[in-house]
């Protein structure tokens, strides 16, 4: 209970004048933020941790390959809206190649074969042609985004191959699974941060809000006045 | 001609016993890119070859990072641009403390993930820099299993220090380690001031090395 009350006690004092300007709903994410971190305490994690430890590390890479799969289909959807032909060509190889030759992307081929993963969504798009990413926002259970991402959130969906199954058992089933899958790969990640972080609210934030800046310039965002770190020690 | 033979030897003597303590007391500046590359190496291999770096032996860690790492990085200044602006009303003792702690935390964080970073290979992206450039980026790739894992320095030029560069703030998938604590440091400075931000960075500290996973502290 102790983080619970500690990040409470936390929301009350980083409002106000100090404020991140990047951050104007941080009240309100912040209670998301304390609701998403119960619900992992309580039933996410500890689920993710018996899927891990219950299930071979092979089984477990097919699960990851099969999502990743069905994602560079939609990646090369986006490559090709921002325009990016190289990386369109390499993503629906990458899909063919797996599909095929990979028993529907449960081997990922494409990798030994040197064909590089260029992972893009809709978010993505939008930031490539400008749109800035708006105020941070923590969606219920969904986690850390910006105003514009979920704006592409529904696209994104309806872009995602899983969710065009017609049975909708099949499509819920499919849909926990990667969530599942996705959480799992992330426990040793989000163990590290109960240790790095002096507030994770904070840190997750900034850190996503840094990532999802460097994957919309691919790798190479221009320097933001405040990347020029001045250097207080000199003088 | 006996003296000059015992100069030579003398001199040969010197270059030897130079070359053992490494070779950076010899190097002359390095290009940034190559200095990268011979850092990476070396840890790479370090990792690769020390069964207790690989089981995160923090003191072993801490020991190899002073020897062969801390000579090439502006500590100093990753610290003072983590702090902020407060970084000029802290006293002396009070940098040197931050500086400590801020180091030990970052290193038990990353002693941890050693025992993954096996069968590691790396490349160095294309240094886009012109020679005058007083602070420049190095961009590499590392690569295992999975995607690879964007990882980049800045650098700054320190003529006749270091190996000519000094690394002041690096970059993971994209995400600068030194501007990911700048909120921090100040939400913790704004409520409890310098000594409150050293005095939870050590509580930390210690949880950390006791080994539980700590809980947050405001």
């Amino acid at each position: 209970m102790t983080p619970l009350v500690a990040v409470a006690f936390l929301s009350g004092c980083a409002t106000g004048p100090n404020a991140n300007p990047r951050d104007p709903l941080e009240p309100l994410n912040r209670g998301v933020y304390r609701f998403n971190d119960a619900v992992d305490r309580g039933l996410v994690k500890p689920v993710a941790t018996a899927y891990r430890e219950g299930l071979p590390s092979p089984v477990r890479t097919g699960v990851t390959n099969f999502f990743a799969n069905l994602q560079d289909a939609w990646s090369g959807v986006n490559n090709a809206l921002q325009l990016k032909p190289q990386a369109t060509v390499e993503s629906f190889l990458r899909f063919g190649v797996n599909t095929v030759f990979g028993l529907v992307g449960l081997l990922d081929i494409a990798t030994d074969m040197r064909i590089e993963r260029h992972t893009e969504d809709f978010g993505q798009t939008l930031g490539y042609w400008g749109m800035g990413a708006g105020p941070y926002l923590v969606l219920p259970l969904l986690g850390p985004s910006t105003l514009r991402d979920t704006a592409a959130l529904p696209v994104d969906a309806h872009g995602n191959l899983v969710n065009q199954a017609s049975d909708v058992p099949t499509r819920n089933s499919a849909t926990a699974l990667h969530l599942l899958d996705r959480r799992a790969r992330l426990l040793d990640a989000s163990n590290m941060l109960d240790q790095v972080a002096l507030d994770p609210y904070t840190f997750t934030r900034d850190a996503f809000l840094q990532r999802r800046r460097n994957v919309v310039f691919d790798g190479n965002p221009p320097d933001e006045p405040e990347d020029l770190i001045p250097d207080p020690s000199a003088r | 001609m006996k003296r000059r033979i015992g100069i030579k030897s003398l001199l040969v003597a010197a270059l030897v016993s130079l070359v053992g303590w490494g070779g950076a007391a010899l190097a002359a500046d390095e290009a940034p890119d190559a200095l990268i590359k011979r850092l990476t190496k070396e840890a790479l291999d370090t990792i690769e070859a020390d069964k207790a770096v690989q089981a995160g032996d923090v003191e072993r860690i801490m020991t190899l990072l002073d020897q062969k790492v801390m000579p090439y990085l502006n500590f100093q200044r990753m610290t003072s641009s983590a702090v902020g602006p407060a970084w000029r009303q802290a006293t002396p003792d009070q940098r040197r403390r931050l500086e400590t702690e801020f180091k030990t935390l970052l290193v038990r964080t990353y002693a941890g993930a050693m025992s993954q970073a096996k069968n590691l290979t790396f490349e160095i992206r294309p240094l886009r820099a012109s020679p005058e450039d007083k602070e420049v980026i190095v961009r590499t790739l590392v690569k295992g299993r999975g995607d690879p894992v964007q990882l980049d320095y800045r650098l700054e030029k320190t003529p006749g220090e270091g190996a000519g560069w000094k690394i002041y703030n690096l970059n993971v998938l994209g995400v600068w380690l030194v501007d990911t604590y700048r909120s921090q440091f100040s939400q913790e400075i704004n409520a409890k001031g310098i000594d409150g931000l050293i005095a939870t960075l050590s509580e930390r500290n210690k949880a950390n090395a006791a080994g539980s996973a700590p809980a947050p502290k405001g």
